[in-house]
């Protein structure tokens, strides 16, 4: 590793082992940390005195599909109001096991990003308290924004959800089932 | 008397509040839990308005992303527009010269005043005060006016471009701005004379949807919801771009959390807008507005037609599209709604890698649930007013 700036040596000091690489692209502040242990990771990053990371702007993922291994990133965006620094953690999660630790308990804040990267990555968070589609509707078949996800791929219809004490017209839920029925003896 | 009361059977009601309402901005769901009027819960559904704005971007080139930018916050598509250009510049490694970034900060705050104008208009009207909604599309009527002369559209205007702007401001427009805002001013001050003391519009709107601060930062909330809370997060103050450094303004910081003072916050930033405008408009530099740099900024027609060189960079920029370095960076300027970041990860071809928008009211929206308990059912209008979900933003 080239010559790291004392802000980010700093925090290679608290977090050890956990950091895996520090770099500054661009006048940016970029840590790499390991999944394992993550929520403490962030945990020391916002309540230790001297780095204070107190404000969480931004978690995102990234897929790296056949660019580099492992598949996701999930980025996130710290902020610390009170030194006016920006911190960027990236995260690797492998293909196989796209689990990392959520952080809701940390910064209510999370809920909706993590939910948001749920439905487009597929990546889950665990002990998240409601992990569910936010963006796109609960009959979505995929996650659109990896980069194996067609462009203009169609999604299959869906039969109208029925609710209970609705309405539910059945004569157009009738049509729709026979109309996958002969597709499916059709094949 | 009490004894005989027979026990009423009691439930909660659950009641799905949208896509489509009359006093709703915005096609969002609220699903409520109601006991008779206080709502004891609410669960916001959104994403009615998703477009794929992020897999979008990955299919165009950089400079075709700019109308898909305009199209996020479209109340100020501008500040969308001069956020994106600032972050893939940051990629590149280049600066704008100084003319181009006080004509940056011109465009941004004439944008935050449309937005700020709409969003305060809309929520006066919904409560009632139709004449301060009129007066305020009045106002930003004239705002449309002078974007049009200048870029050409009133609403998704494409002005900004990597490494400049689409053309330099006409002649007449500083006349056509300070000609504005004295009508802004004085239609303002009949606002604030219809609304600030009227008690109708207070009872309404004061210590309602209120949330705390430590709540409001836990929420990652940003902009002037969280300024009503009280804490000063400005990110033109605290990160500046652009020439806000060289500006002097100040930024409305509330203190109760609560609509009114949101509304408080959003109008105070009006008049700090039109501080900067009339200050970058005095303080504007002679100069290029592009950077002088031919892979990135098409050359002038007399050139393209006139030399080889001016041929062949025309040529590669409208083929291949501009070519950003490899790298990942992340920008961030204060929208209408707050710290509107991107995240822009470039492998060094012509389309982005990967486009990310921190959107300010997907993330506010988190907390519309915790404003809302506990308040009634007629509390959610003027509270969701104040918050100011764009739907293009939230859902993109």
């Amino acid at each position: 590793m080239a010559e790291a700036s004392p802000q980010l040596q700093q925090i290679q000091d608290r977090l050890g082992a956990k950091v895996l690489s520090l770099t500054e692209p661009r006048g940016d502040q970029v840590v790499a940390l390991d999944r394992a242990g993550l929520r403490e990771s962030f945990r020391l990053l916002k309540e230790d005195p001297e780095l204070s990371f107190n404000f969480l702007s931004d978690i995102t993922a990234v897929d790296y599909w056949h660019k580099q291994e492992p598949r996701f990133e999930v980025v996130y965006q710290l902020v610390s109001l009170q030194q006016r620094r920006r911190l960027r953690v990236r995260v690797a999660v492998p293909e196989g096991d796209a689990v990392v630790d959520s952080l809701t308990p940390l910064w209510r804040g999370a809920n909706y990003l993590e939910r948001e990267v749920w439905d487009l990555y597929g990546i889950r968070f665990s002990d998240h308290p409601d992990l569910r589609r936010i963006l796109l509707y609960d009959e979505f078949v995929g996650h659109p924004l990896r980069k194996d996800y067609p462009v203009n791929q169609c999604q299959p219809r869906v039969p109208e959800r029925h609710v209970d004490g609705t309405f539910v017209d059945e004569r157009s839920r009738n049509k729709l089932l026979r109309l996958q029925k002969t597709l499916a003896k059709k094949n | 008397m009490k004894a005989d009361t027979p026990e009423l059977p009691h439930e909660i009601m659950e009641l799905q509040m949208g896509p489509s309402h009359p006093a709703t901005h915005g096609t969002i769901k609220f699903n409520l839990k109601l006991e008779g009027e206080k709502v004891l819960d609410c669960d916001v559904e959104l994403g009615f308005l998703h477009r794929g704005f992020d897999k979008s971007c990955e299919q165009a080139t950089w400079t075709q992303v700019i109308p898909y930018t305009d199209r996020l916050n479209y109340a100020s598509s501008l500040i969308n527009n001069v956020g994106y250009a600032l972050a893939v510049e940051k990629l590149i490694g280049a600066e704008t010269p100084p003319r181009c970034q006080y004509i940056r900060v011109i465009i941004s705050e004439l944008a935050r005043l449309f937005d700020h104008l709409t969003c305060c208009g809309m929520a006066a009207s919904e409560l009632g005060a139709i004449t301060v909604g009129f007066y305020m599309i009045e106002a930003r009527e004239l705002i449309t006016r002078i974007i049009e002369n200048l870029t050409g559209a009133r609403l998704t205007v494409t002005y900004v471009r990597i490494g400049g702007l689409k053309h330099d401001l006409p002649e007449d427009f500083a006349e056509r701005v300070t000609a504005a805002f004295t009508t802004i001013r004085k239609l303002l001050d009949d606002c604030d004379r219809l609304l600030s003391r009227n008690r109708i519009f207070l009872d309404r709107m004061a210590n309602v949807g209120v949330i705390s601060k430590e709540s409001a930062l836990d929420h990652s909330l940003t902009g002037p919801i969280l300024r009503a809370t009280g804490v000063d997060y400005d990110v033109r103050k605290a990160f500046p771009y652009l020439v806000y450094a060289k500006l002097d303004f100040e930024v409305p910081v509330g203190s109760h959390g609560d609509n009114y003072d949101r509304f408080l916050c959003r109008l105070g930033e009006i008049q700090q807008s039109m501080k900067i405008v009339e200050q970058a408009l005095r303080q504007l530099p002679v100069g290029p507005v592009w950077i002088d740099d031919a892979r990135f900024v098409l050359p002038e027609k007399e050139k393209v037609y006139g030399s080889i060189e001016g041929l062949m960079h025309h040529f590669k920029i409208i083929m291949e599209g501009i070519q950003v370095p490899a790298g990942e960076t992340y920008s961030a300027v204060e929208g209408g709604n707050g710290e509107l970041g991107f995240y822009i990860v470039s492998d060094g071809g012509g389309k982005p890698y990967r486009l990310r928008v921190r959107p300010p009211c997907f993330i506010a929206m988190g907390a519309f649930a915790e404003m809302i308990k506990g308040y009634m059912v007629a509390d959610i209008v003027p509270t969701f007013g104040m918050m100011n979900m764009i739907g293009g933003e939230c859902d993109r």
